[in-house]
């Protein structure tokens, strides 16, 4: 069993590297591009057999108290079979 | 008046802090390793400068659910005075004992530079020494000191007077230029700034003594007002 976890700044949060990218790309040719926003990316793996219902309330808890944090981050989990 | 000085792996001004304290201040003090369960006999922990774990995941992010800030919490909620410098502060608002975040610097880059920051309360057992609008000559070295929070969370803070310093020169993007905040029992300041780095004649200046000198004074005077000899 896998899961993933995408932490990324909430959108009220000034993301400095996510604009220095998107800057970057912008000199670079790109100037489709209008806005960056870069986040972190988990890949979780877990015992085979878990319940699912149970596992993704789990997978909840460690996102939001762990992996980001709340005042500044958004996530958002995604349970694979 | 002892002072316990918290190692994180990875903690970098852990000696300094205990230096400025013991030596310049001529306090006692202590480390206390980040797996201890307990803070033994100190009468006011520092959670100094730093990485603590390679600041992996988030600045402070892994310390908050160390051992001994368990035990932290508990010395907080108990009144004790606990002052958390730069990654310290960092530990402070990942562990929620104090509002908001700090994030990565408005500019990208690890600033480090001595800077000057202003005393915004004396309302404090750490600024009690200083005076109103004191300008203190500290150093900063740091990549995520810009302190966010939300509007609701920043006019709180100067609502209640928990502001307690603000920097003049304003380079990491913080808002409303919050380089220390207290907590809501005013036991507890996370400052960026690094009071232990300018504590002694040799480093170029002694601005951050009145820091931890308050402390040591509030203690003092704490101790003097449960005595029978006491003028108080």
């Amino acid at each position: 069993m896998k899961a993933r976890v995408y932490v990324s700044m909430k959108t009220t949060v000034l993301d400095p590297q996510g604009q220095t990218v998107c800057h970057a790309l912008n000199s670079l040719g790109h100037k489709e591009i209008t806005s960056v926003r870069q986040g972190k990316f988990f890949e979780i793996a877990l015992a085979d057999g878990l319940p699912k219902e149970k596992t993704a309330i789990a997978l909840d808890e460690i996102a939001r108290d762990v992996l980001s944090n709340p005042v500044i981050e958004d996530y958002r989990v995604e349970i694979l079979d | 008046m002892k002072f316990g000085v918290v190692v994180f792996p990875g903690s970098n001004c852990d000696h300094d802090a205990w230096y400025a304290v013991s030596q310049n201040l001529q306090q006692q003090a202590e480390f206390i390793w980040h797996d201890s369960p307990s803070l033994g006999d100190v009468d006011a922990v520092i959670l100094p400068g730093g990485f603590s774990y390679g600041d992996y995941l988030r600045c402070g992010a892994i310390a908050k659910f160390s051992p001994v800030m368990s035990a932290i919490k508990k010395f907080v909620a108990g009144g004790g005075p606990v002052l958390g410098v730069c990654n310290g502060f960092q530990v402070l608002v990942e562990a929620g004992l104090l509002p908001g975040a700090l994030v990565r610097n408005a500019g990208l880059k690890f600033i480090c530079r001595t800077g000057p920051v202003r005393v915004e309360t004396t309302d404090s057992i750490f600024t009690h020494q200083a005076e109103n609008g004191q300008i203190l000559q500290l150093p900063i070295a740091h990549g995520e000191g810009c302190y966010i929070a939300d509007q609701e969370t920043l006019d709180r803070l100067e609502r209640e007077d928990r502001v307690a310093l603000r920097y003049l020169d304003n380079r990491n993007g913080s808002m409303r230029d919050i380089a220390g905040i207290l907590n809501e029992g005013r036991n507890v300041l996370g400052m960026m700034p690094h009071p232990e780095r300018a504590a002694d004649p040799l480093m170029g200046g002694t601005d951050g003594l009145v820091i931890l000198s308050s402390l040591a004074g509030a203690y003092a005077g704490h101790a003097a007002s449960h005595s029978p000899a006491s003028k108080i």
